[in-house]
Formats: C-alpha cells, structure tokens, sequence
C-alpha cells in the first residue's frame, strides 16, 4: 500500500473518477504550486471499484462549479489539524459561468467581447448544457 | 406585468399573458379608432443589423398605427455599428433616446445581449435561426382568433422542420398547451429535431412523410418552404418536392374548417391557386401580426393603462 502523509490543513479531492485524476490536477494548476500535493491514482473503491484522489496540504479557493463539472461524482473533504471538519458532495452545476466558451460560430458571444458566458443545465441525465445566448448544446466530457 | 420587460424568446410570456395580448389585439382590431393616440408622444427604435423588410413593416406600421413615431436602421452599415460599435453600447445610446427597442441581428443571442444592458425594452425580431417571438404571438393569434382555442387541435407542420426556426418556436409553445396533435409532414432528412420532439412527451405525436393520407384529420395545417440547398442532391430535391407542396387538388381532401397557415415569404410550396380558398389564411396571418404586435408594444410601454 503506497503511504502518503496526512494533511494538517488542506483539501482531500477524493472519489474522482478513475482516469480523471490527472486531468483535474492539471485543470486547478496543481502543478505548478510549491507547496505538497499528491495525485493518486487507481485507489479501490468500494463505492467505485477504483478511484483517483488529490491532497492539497494548503488552503486553497476552488471552483467547485468547475471541478463538478469535470466530474460531479467529486467529494470533497475538508482537513484542519489533521481531521475531517467538513464533507462536501459535489453535483452537476445548475448554471457556469465563465468556464465554458460556446462553439457555435453563429453565438453573438463568437464576436462581442463576453467574459462571462453562462451554460445552464438542460438535461441532467444527459449532462447536457446549453449556451444561454444561442441555446448551442454542450456535453461535459462523458465518466 | 408585461410592462418594461424584454421579450426575447416566446418562452419569456405565460399562458395568461398571452392570452391578454391577443384580447387587446382583437380589441384594437375591432375598434383601432380607440388607439390612434394610445402611445402619442413614445418613440420605437428599430434596430436591424439584416434587412427584413416583412416584420420591420409589420413593427413600423403598428407603431405608427399607435400614434408613436420610429426611428432606427434597416442594415447596419447606415450606424455606427460599421464603426465597430459593440451591441451594449448601441443599445444604451439608443435607450436614451426611445421607449422601446426592436432588434433584429444574424447572430444568436445578440438580443439577449443587449436586454443585459437596456434600460428599455427590447423585442427579438429575430436572432439568426434561433428564435423570433413576435412571429410565434402572430402564430398563436391566429389560430386563437380563427379557431377559438389553441387546445384540441390537430395541427400539422409540413416542410423544412430541421432547420425552421419559426416551426421551432411554435411547437415549443403549443407544447404549453394541452390536448394537442402534432403532426410533422417532411423527408425524413428534414424532419424535427430530437430535442424538440423530447419536450412533447405529454402529447400526441405523428411523423410522416407525405400530406395526402393526413390531411383529413387536420385542423391546422404550418406550412414551410424546402429549400434546395438543404437537399444532398438535385435529384431528392426534385423527387421529394412534390409530396411537400399544397395544391387546390390535394385541398380536397381537407376539412371544410382547416386553416392554411404560413410564415410566408411564400415560394412554390402553396400553389397560388390555393390563395382564393377560404382556408388560406397566410395574408390574413400577417394582419394579426400587426394587431399582436400593437398590443405587445402597447404593454410593453404603457402596462394595462389601455387593456
């Protein structure tokens, strides 16, 4: 069993799909920060069968709509004097904004300057989401 | 309260709301006598980023017909829009000087954009080939004014339902209402999307791919234009055509009581030899538009004052 040590205050990003792992990290910039992360990968789940998970040994602010969207399947635990203060089960975001840009060159978004292009959540089920200016659909990649 | 809101897809107006909208129309219609100075004094700023001169005239006019007075472009070039003027921008220089704005643009969601940043109104006369409200209130006036209810019809679509945006817009309406039969009439290439098709789930549903054998069940009857260009070849076109365009032979078959209905402008899918019959509402269908849009203007700036 690999061994990695506990987080006195920080992040645990755990029940991330397995094979999402690393594409996550890459997405909050984990690699580019000096202080102690780990990504590990292909943990067993009994929930899951495998799991990846992220430990961020700081306090960090996420974007929890980003990180649910890449995976809503994401909970988070919260770590302060090396125990569990609070738990925090992710889900499909009813509404981004500002993370996803619309595809369809038709979209006004396409030509005026709009930093903050909203999706909203049209199928649950389908994990469809729509741009609110054209209604173009958008499909979060599939776990 | 329709009062100051903008309207920007069909959607954006209860079932209750319309139906007031199509009570002051028909009223206006019966008396527009009463109305020629209801909005004296207010000014409509028509905004039209694509030239469209049907639904430019059919806003002009009601407005006119008000007692308002327009101002505005019919394409972009003669704005400071060809200076490269973003859409918030136009639209809050123009909020100083109107009481309502009509924008029609070929980039979806540019209306929207601009209720962001408008301090008055603003009507979609059309985003690309995404919605058109004010053609879908016309449509709903029409089939309200002629066939007394909106619920309890069989109505059917026939043409281009894939890439139709007026047919799009008026299902996704109708699907408000109850007892509906929809049928959709068109090549199997051409026919509705899924996802539109998905939100009809609580009514009554026909896909086919020729008008003759359905049209005695019909209470309504959309018609849509085919366009060539939609087709993978000449040959389909020419050869599925045919069982897309309405004749006075196949109008035989109709109920005494259907109505011909169409977003015009009209190609050769209605045989002008149609136009005479009394079925064929489509010239009748623009004049409700002007009556619905009278009333729509006069609720967006004046609120029940004159209901």
């Amino acid at each position: 069993m690999l061994k990695v040590d506990s987080i006195k205050k920080g992040i645990v990003i755990d029940h991330i799909t397995a094979g999402l792992g690393y594409e996550i990290f890459k997405e909050l910039k984990l690699d580019e920060v000096d202080y102690t992360t780990a990504l590990i990968r292909n943990v067993s789940s009994r929930k899951l069968g495998k799991k990846d998970l992220i430990k961020i040994d700081n306090v960090v602010d996420l974007d929890l709509d980003m990180l649910g969207l890449l995976d809503p399947n994401i909970t988070l635990v919260i770590i302060e004097g090396e125990d569990v203060v609070d738990k925090i089960k992710l889900s499909l975001p009813k509404r981004v904004e500002g993370i996803l840009a619309c595809k369809n060159p038709r979209c006004v978004s396409t030509i005026e300057e709009i930093d903050d292009v909203s999706f909203y959540l049209a199928n649950e089920r389908t994990r469809e989401y729509r741009c609110e200016y054209c209604d173009t659909p958008y499909y979060p990649k599939k776990v | 309260m329709i009062k100051g809101r903008h309207i920007i897809e069909p959607t954006d107006l209860s079932i209750n709301e319309l139906n007031q909208l199509c009570i002051l129309a028909s009223k206006i219609e019966a008396n527009p006598d009463d109305y020629l100075d209801a909005l004296k004094g207010k000014l409509l700023a028509t905004l039209f980023y694509e030239p469209s001169t049907r639904t430019r005239f059919s806003f002009e006019a009601a407005m006119l017909r008000l007692g308002g007075q327009v101002i505005g472009f019919s394409e972009p070039n003669s704005s400071s829009v060809s200076k490269g003027e973003s859409i918030g921008d136009t639209i809050r220089t123009i909020g100083c000087y109107a009481d309502a704005a009509v924008m029609r643009h070929p980039k979806e969601g540019a209306p929207k954009l601009a209720s962001k940043y408008s301090n008055i109104p603003v009507i979609n006369a059309g985003d690309g080939g995404h919605q058109h409200p004010t053609q879908t209130l016309t449509d709903l006036h029409t089939i309200k004014s002629l066939k007394g209810n909106i619920s309890g019809n069989v109505i059917g679509f026939c043409g281009d339902l894939k890439f139709g945006r007026t047919v799009h817009s008026l299902v996704k309406a109708l699907s408000r209402y109850e007892d509906l039969t929809f049928v959709f009439i068109s090549p199997p290439e051409l026919g509705m999307p899924s996802y539109i098709l998905e939100e009809l789930t609580d009514h009554r549903v026909i896909e086919i791919s020729s008008m003759e054998e359905i049209l005695p069940e019909l209470d309504i009857l959309y018609m849509t234009r085919i366009q060539r260009e939609r087709f993978f070849n000449e040959e389909d076109y020419l050869r599925l055509k045919g069982y897309f365009i309405l004749t006075k032979k196949k109008l035989l078959l109709a109920k005494e009581d259907m109505i011909v209905m169409h977003p015009l402008p009209r190609v050769d899918e209605i045989h002008t030899s149609v136009d005479t019959d009394s079925r064929a509402v489509y010239f009748q269908q623009a004049k409700f538009g002007m009556f619905i849009r009278m009333a729509l203007i006069l609720k967006l700036m004046k609120g029940d004052d004159h209901a």
